[in-house]
């Protein structure tokens, strides 16, 4: 098949081509230029490029290079940051890859006549008639599933969870049957110069140096706020409540009981932080948007139990899923046991509750 | 292979290749010696470098004894404009430099490295065909005014400065500033001695007139006083330090011999083929315009006989490109920045083309090797790639 791999200039998406190339398909490279201001996060820097030139190189296929840096800005940096002028926690990373990873990448690999887009990306496509997964390319029949990758410290699926059938028939994550360290040795097997290269960890926008806040302060204005305490007390400030979330420990101090405190409740517009126990801090259920669901194949019916994911790699919860109470069009997500609060902009994913590692959606927190 | 990007670089001439291979064989036990020194192998390179200066110099109608040797095109820019610019803050304290808003990222990248030294640096506007306002350039002309640099003609339209008209209005208002002309694009085609006669400065590549890449050169009037950008041995009369590419500048030289003895019929023979694509390609892909229009001419304003530059709407520029590429034709976007993906052209934002159609820009440029069936190909695999990406794949 003539696949397309998006490749990051990392080890996963070097390993992804190799493996590509190995089972005989026809590969094309291709590196998005996303960000045009400057990086030190590992992704997608000219540093990067360069990388994933270099490993194309090795592998003996052409690459390219995509100009998406104005894309970029309008669907994920300019969200990111008014998302956190409104005092919401957005990922991304998810919005990346539902904008234009998975939409205008996908769609220009359609144009260009390739049978697939491919990323390094450890998750995998399996399809429900099919015991286990498959994870090279090749005709999986419908309806297809997205599932965790083979290594559960690196299992990738929580930012993947928005794809539905159209894009999951369309894509492979070649490496997602492997651990990291069986990547990093195939890699060294084939000399590639990325076998060594660490993973990116921060978001690929912000350098580490200025960090979310120095990032976002060149771009709204933050304001700081009152912390009290559940009645009513003022007890301390913050300097930027548009970066406070709810659930947080860090900064909050310790109440008079001498224990951590958390941060049970953030109203941006007053400017008010409220602080409580770490019992306080708990909710019983988040509601998720109903215009922000997606589905991989059908939507879970009301009543249905499901494992939910609130973090890259949050440890994943039982829980029920429910209309919204007030008749609205989202969904309640009640936990069975109530969990640190999930800020409104995060990404839940859910898992099938009999199938745990398959995704069967997500929403975003309100 | 389709090659149609003579712009970006030009296919090594057999004739040039071959001097400089004889370069080394020729070279006695020793190898290739430095030029600066006096025992024998010494004295071949000497003789073998100034012979290739006084090529150069024959080609610009310059004296042998002002022309540098560089490492190509843009060096030749920064020091061009960063030379001059530094001595005379050095002299005077204070320096004026003036370049067109359509020159070549080697000289914009060293007119802006200026001004962030501190220099005062100042941008010549130009009019819907790239051309230098006059009107502008007269005005903002003053006895502060170190160097002006225009150059002959652009990389990505192809169009011709009106030179020696705008060299005159400079002599006449500014008699003091150094004209510097990037004549890089402009050297296989235009008799530069006669059409840069004026300039003080003129630089010149070698892989764009069918010489190595890794070696160009500047003409540098007697009467400028330039700060070098490269220190050492003093070589090039302490204008530019460094052993010299004894092979490159003869492979230079060689190149240009090539030009001059062909450059008339080359010429006529590149603008026949050029104008039967561009016709072909008007007609057959939906919608595509030229960016330089034909209403241009009229208004005496010239394209280089390789260029041809259009505006293809309703298609992603980079998709285009990675479907000719597959196809085997080699054609350009434009500009290209760091990480070599494409960026938006500064030159045609500065000729007032609306960045949604700048989008769809797509620049041919034929060469000495461009024959009939590179056309034929083209006009065969264009419109067809331009409509399959337009349905949707």
């Amino acid at each position: 098949m003539r696949v397309l791999v998006a490749m990051s200039g990392g080890v996963d998406s070097s390993v992804a081509a190799a493996l590509l190339v190995e089972q005989g398909h026809e590969v094309v490279g291709a590196t998005l230029k996303l960000w045009g201001g400057p990086s030190d996060s590992g992704c997608c820097s000219v540093a990067d490029v360069d990388d994933a030139r270099r490993v194309a190189q090795q592998l003996g296929i052409t690459h390219h290079v995509f100009n998406l840096t104005e894309e970029f800005d309008r669907h994920v940096v300019a969200p990111y940051v008014g998302e956190h002028a409104r005092g919401r926690t957005p990922n991304p990373c998810i919005e990346c890859n539902r904008s234009m990873k998975f939409d205008r990448l996908l769609h220009r690999a359609d144009r260009l006549g390739f049978h697939r887009l491919a990323t390094g990306h450890h998750a995998r496509v399996g399809s429900v008639g099919s015991v286990g997964s498959v994870g090279s390319v090749g005709d999986v029949p419908a309806p297809f599933q997205l599932r965790r990758g083979a290594d559960p410290d690196k299992d990738q699926s929580y930012v993947l969870s928005m794809l539905g059938q159209e894009a999951l028939s369309r894509v492979a994550f070649p490496v997602g049957d492997m651990t990291k360290r069986e990547v990093r040795a195939h890699a060294h097997r084939l000399g590639l110069r990325t076998a060594d290269k660490p993973d990116s960890q921060d978001v690929c926008f912000i350098g580490s140096a200025e960090g979310r806040e120095g990032f976002l302060s060149r771009r709204v204005e933050l304001h700081p706020a009152e912390v009290m305490d559940g009645e009513g007390r003022p007890s301390g400030s913050v300097n930027a409540v548009e970066l406070v979330t709810v659930g947080q420990r860090r900064g909050m101090g310790h109440g008079s009981d001498g224990k951590r405190r958390y941060v049970t409740h953030v109203d941006v517009a007053a400017r008010r932080v409220t602080v409580g126990s770490a019992a306080e801090a708990l909710r019983s259920s988040v509601l998720l948007a109903g215009p922000s669901l997606t589905w991989v194949d059908r939507p879970l019916a009301p009543g249905t139990r499901a494992v939910a994911q609130v973090s890259a790699h949050g440890r994943p919860v039982p829980c029920i899923v429910l209309a919204q109470p007030d008749d609205g069009d989202g969904m309640e997500v009640r936990f069975d046991d109530p969990q640190r609060p999930v800020a409104p902009g995060q990404t839940v994913a859910l898992y099938d509750a009999f199938d745990p590692d398959a995704v069967v959606g997500a929403g975003i927190a309100e | 292979m389709t090659y149609l990007d003579h712009a970006a670089t030009t296919p090594l001439r057999p004739e040039a290749a071959a001097a400089m291979a004889e370069v080394h064989t020729g070279a006695g036990a020793g190898g290739l010696g430095n030029p600066t020194g006096s025992h024998p192998p010494a004295q071949r390179a000497r003789r073998l470098l100034e012979e290739a200066r006084d090529e150069v110099a024959a080609f610009l109608g310059r004296d042998p004894g002002d022309i540098v040797f560089t490492s190509g095109g843009t060096e030749s820019a920064n020091l061009a404009v960063l030379g001059p610019a530094e001595a005379a803050r050095q002299e005077r304290g204070e320096t004026v430099v003036l370049y067109s808003a359509v020159e070549h990222p080697a000289v914009r990248e060293s007119a802006r490295a200026a001004a962030k030294a501190g220099f005062d640096t100042r941008e010549l506007p130009v009019d819907e065909y790239g051309v230098v306002d006059p009107d502008a350039l007269a005005r903002t002309l003053s006895s502060r005014v170190t160097s002006v640099a225009i150059m002959t003609a652009n990389n990505e339209t192809g169009v011709i400065q009106p030179l020696p008209d705008l060299i005159e209005t400079i002599h006449r208002r500014a008699p003091n500033a150094y004209v510097f002309t990037d004549a890089v694009q402009a050297a296989p085609y235009l008799d530069l001695a006669e059409v840069t006669a004026g300039a003080d400065l003129v630089s010149l590549s070698a892989h764009k007139v069918g010489g190595p890449v890794g070696v160009g050169a500047l003409a540098v009037a007697r009467r400028v006083v330039l700060e070098p950008r490269q220190y050492g041995g003093g070589q090039e009369r302490e204008r530019r330090s460094g052993t010299q590419d004894v092979a490159g500048a003869v492979g230079l030289a060689t190149a240009l011999r090539v030009v001059t003895a062909e450059r008339a019929a080359t010429a006529t023979r590149v603008a026949g083929l050029r104008d039967r694509l561009r016709d072909g390609l008007l007609e057959s892909v939906q919608g595509a315009y030229r960016t330089v229009p034909a209403a241009a001419a009229d208004a005496g304003v010239d394209v280089l006989p390789g260029h041809l530059h259009l505006c293809v709407p309703g298609v992603e520029r980079e998709e285009l490109l990675v479907a000719l590429g597959a196809e085997d034709v080699s054609v350009s976007g434009g500009s290209s920045c760091a990480s070599g993906a494409l960026q938006p052209s500064h030159v045609l934002s500065a000729m007032g083309v609306a960045p949604e159609l700048a989008a769809g820009a797509l620049r041919f440029t034929l060469g000495y090797g461009t024959t009939d069936a590179d056309i034929d190909r083209a006009l065969a695999v264009v419109p067809a790639v331009v409509a399959a990406l337009r349905r949707g794949g």
